[in-house]
């Protein structure tokens, strides 16, 4: 019964990214690090539309949200890619929280109903990603075992990981913090939010893939 | 009061991978924290993460988890060698695994060196 669901759910996935030679690339990390911001500045420059709404209060992002044939080029060089805005991955979820976030108690507690499918979406989704940008938020302890957890399966699926140290712009940042967490991957520091440091992702980017 | 149970890796050695999960996730789900030995596979990581998503209801809030894994030594020769031989022949027995219900732990912090265990001031008893 699994498999036949696995199967399908495979099916439904390779249905969306129908378009040969795209590369199926997948933004995950913990919520509110930045995934959606970052897809977003991406997906603006270079297809001239959004991928999907930011917002201050966790789990905006509820579903998986893919954008396709976003064509990228760095130094000479083109690369298709098929963007997944994956949700945040949490180990919990509770929905006084969003209402202490100001939102009202059914829209919270729906809020969290949704935020707690979106989690298990994002998970069976990293299987058919061809390379993950794991973006992690640099004001944070980056030795979260969310975090820790996301890179230990793509590892363990040898999928390429790019990590984003995100929100440089705040002071509490620090990208050595995340580089000394996971010393084994390319760690790029940036701030999605006011798109410093574009550069140096697509050029790590484009290492990882090109 | 707090409890704390501990689990010899022998409890969960005979079990499946869901068996794993659904053990260590009906316990926390008593509002206990539970400390085993060894550890979880990456997959298994994320399967207990799906299977407590599941389960989320007005009292049951989530999980804080943290996977130890034992420390790399810095010795090279021998005792490197010495390592590599017990990491091969225990494999997921060595480190922990701490996991404790959301509405009783609020965060576990974990660095190199030492875990610390953030408990919630005020929790509702069910």
């Amino acid at each position: 019964m699994l498999n036949i669901l696995k199967k399908f759910i495979q099916k439904v996935f390779n249905d969306i990214f129908s378009h040969r030679g795209e590369l199926k690339l997948g933004f995950y990390g913990p919520p509110n690090a930045g995934k959606t911001t970052l897809a977003n500045k991406i997906c603006m420059d270079w297809v001239g539309e959004e991928i999907g709404k930011v917002s201050e209060i966790a789990h905006e992002t509820r579903k998986v949200s893919v954008k396709g044939e976003v064509e990228v080029e760095h130094d000479g060089k083109k690369l298709t890619f098929a963007i997944a805005d994956t949700p945040g991955i949490a180990t919990k979820i509770d929905y006084e929280d969003f209402i202490k976030s100001g939102i009202n108690r059914a829209k919270a507690k729906q809020r969290a109903k949704e935020a707690t499918k979106g989690v298990i979406e994002a998970i069976k989704w990293i299987d058919n990603m061809d390379v993950v940008v794991v973006v992690l938020d640099a004001t944070k302890d980056p030795y979260s075992q969310v975090n820790i957890t996301i890179i230990g399966n793509l590892a363990a699926r040898d999928i390429p990981v790019l990590i984003i140290a995100n929100k440089t712009d705040l002071k509490k940042a620090s990208i050595k913090k995340v580089q000394a967490a996971f010393p084994q991957y390319d760690v790029v520091g940036m701030s999605a939010k006011k798109g410093k440091g574009m550069d140096e992702f697509y050029e790590a980017l484009f290492a990882l893939v090109g | 009061m707090v409890t704390l149970q501990l689990m010899p890796y022998s409890q969960i050695e005979g079990l499946s991978s869901l068996g794993r999960i659904r053990k260590l996730l009906d316990v926390a789900k008593d509002d206990t924290v539970v400390l085993l030995q060894g550890r979880l596979k990456p997959e298994e990581e994320t399967e207990l993460i799906k299977a407590t998503m599941e389960k989320i209801n007005k009292d049951f809030k989530g999980i804080e988890l943290a996977v130890v894994k034992p420390g790399k030594t810095k010795e090279g020769g021998f005792a490197s060698i010495k390592n590599d031989i017990i990491n091969a022949v225990l494999g997921d027995r060595q480190g922990f695994t701490l996991v404790g219900p959301a509405n009783i732990v609020k965060a576990i912090k974990k660095d190199p060196d030492r875990i610390q265990l953030m408990m919630n001031k005020s929790r509702k008893r069910r």
